[in-house]
């Protein structure tokens, strides 16, 4: 591969995510400096970018939805990236988080803010600054269209590494199945 | 075994009275399945094997061998339908592969690498069935179950225990345990009965037990499930 003239955008985010799957992608270690001769970073946790550009490439989405705020930036993120990748157990089925999906969230946040041990006088808060959580957990191809998944909990370096390098030189991406886990 | 038919133009050879898949495993050939175990009698409800046979589909652990029949089974068109099908259980149960004891181990999970699964596709169903653990030395989490009925032939058929069953209709279908307060731990359930060992997912867990082998030594990390069966199968011809 030749290093393109114009640098791929590429934007990421992390929404109800451990922010496992970046610090996995960093895995790829110094291939970092090699791959940032075909991309640039925008809107990441990354880089200092409020917002995704209207004209991004490439948009990694860690995490599942769990409140209205990942909603938003999960829509802003299909808006402006042609293509979209969901990455990591969390935004492919709900992940770990989506296992309170069967308590009532009112229950939930009963017990973590009012009812535990230790919380003298404690409320669930409720300033309009902060986003209301959804009843449930979902997989983020519930909401928007997603064109690539990545599995794994995180994936691997080695996985992601070969999506994007697979969608750098043009081909489709493929995981071989010591690259294939949800783990 | 003088008779054979075909699979993707590979001559099988076949015992009279032998299901294609029988006939397909005997003769180191893969076919994906999750309710098929070879010391049972078939089930058919996975749908996993399928193949086509003269244009027609059909469940290779049900279907007998016939001589001369062509059998299509490692095709696009066959393995895009599997992956649908297992796509179908991943949703309708609660699959969070990443904190599940059987992970590396799992058969649905591995059938899943082999068919290049990277995605449920549909809609998860998050159903909510309470853990059963009031057993000493296991614990039931239902919500992973695919109703592959291997633990309740197991039971029935060899430990003569009929300790599980299948109850329900339609999506409501489910997995209970034959007690009348519904527990595992009102049953004469014990580690040494066949029942233990058969579930292909993290149903029927050993208390205590979990995690106990490294990742990179389980199972499906080591081998893909194809290359294990059919290894395991051709010594036994």
């Amino acid at each position: 591969m030749t290093p393109p003239r114009k640098k791929i955008k590429v934007a990421t985010t992390s929404l109800a995510g451990c922010f496992g799957c970046h610090m996995s992608f960093l895995d790829i270690d110094e291939r970092l400096f090699t791959l940032l001769d075909y991309i640039e970073f925008d809107r990441s946790p990354l880089t200092d970018i409020k917002e995704v550009s209207p004209d991004c490439d490439i948009g990694i989405i860690e995490g599942g939805l769990c409140n209205a705020e990942n909603v938003h930036v999960l829509r802003d993120f299909r808006k402006n990236c042609k293509v979209l990748i969901a990455i990591g157990a969390c935004a492919i089925n709900g992940g770990l988080p989506a296992q309170r999906n069967h308590l009532p969230l009112a229950t939930i946040l009963e017990e973590i803010y009012h009812t535990s041990p230790g919380l003298a006088n404690g409320m669930i808060p409720n300033d309009p600054e902060l986003p209301l959580p959804l009843n449930k957990v979902h997989p983020i191809h519930e909401v928007v269209q997603v064109d690539y998944f990545i599995p794994g909990c995180p994936p691997s370096a080695d996985a992601i590494w070969k999506v994007l390098t697979d969608l750098l030189a043009g081909r489709e991406p493929e995981l071989g199945h010591s690259l294939m886990h949800y783990d | 075994m003088s008779q054979t038919f075909t699979i993707d133009g590979r001559i099988i050879p076949f015992a009279e009275g032998q299901t294609i898949l029988q006939a397909a495993t005997a003769a180191g050939v893969f076919i994906p399945h999750l309710c098929y175990h070879p010391e049972f009698k078939p089930h058919g409800s996975c749908k996993l094997c399928t193949v086509k046979v003269s244009g027609r589909h059909a469940a290779s652990c049900t279907m007998r061998a016939v001589a001369g029949m062509v059998v299509e089974s490692d095709t696009e068109e066959i393995n895009g339908e599997r992956l649908a099908l297992t796509q179908m259980l991943f949703v309708e149960g609660n699959h969070f592969c990443p904190s599940c004891e059987v992970s590396g181990n799992c058969q649905l999970q591995a059938t899943a690498y082999h068919l290049g699964m990277m995605s449920p596709h549909y809609d998860h169903f998050f159903p909510n069935r309470a853990v059963d653990a009031s057993h000493p030395d296991f614990l039931l989490d239902f919500n992973r179950c695919i109703l592959c009925s291997l633990c309740v032939r197991a039971s029935r058929d060899v430990d003569g225990k009929n300790v599980f069953a299948l109850s329900g209709r339609g999506i409501a279908t489910h997995l209970i345990v034959n007690a009348k307060s519904g527990q595992l731990g009102d049953t004469n359930f014990t580690p040494a009965d066949k029942a233990a060992q058969v579930c292909p997912v993290g149903v029927i867990l050993r208390k205590r037990k979990g995690f106990a082998v490294p990742i990179g030594e389980r199972t499906y990390d080591r081998k893909p499930i194809a290359e294990i069966i059919e290894a395991g199968r051709e010594s036994l011809t």
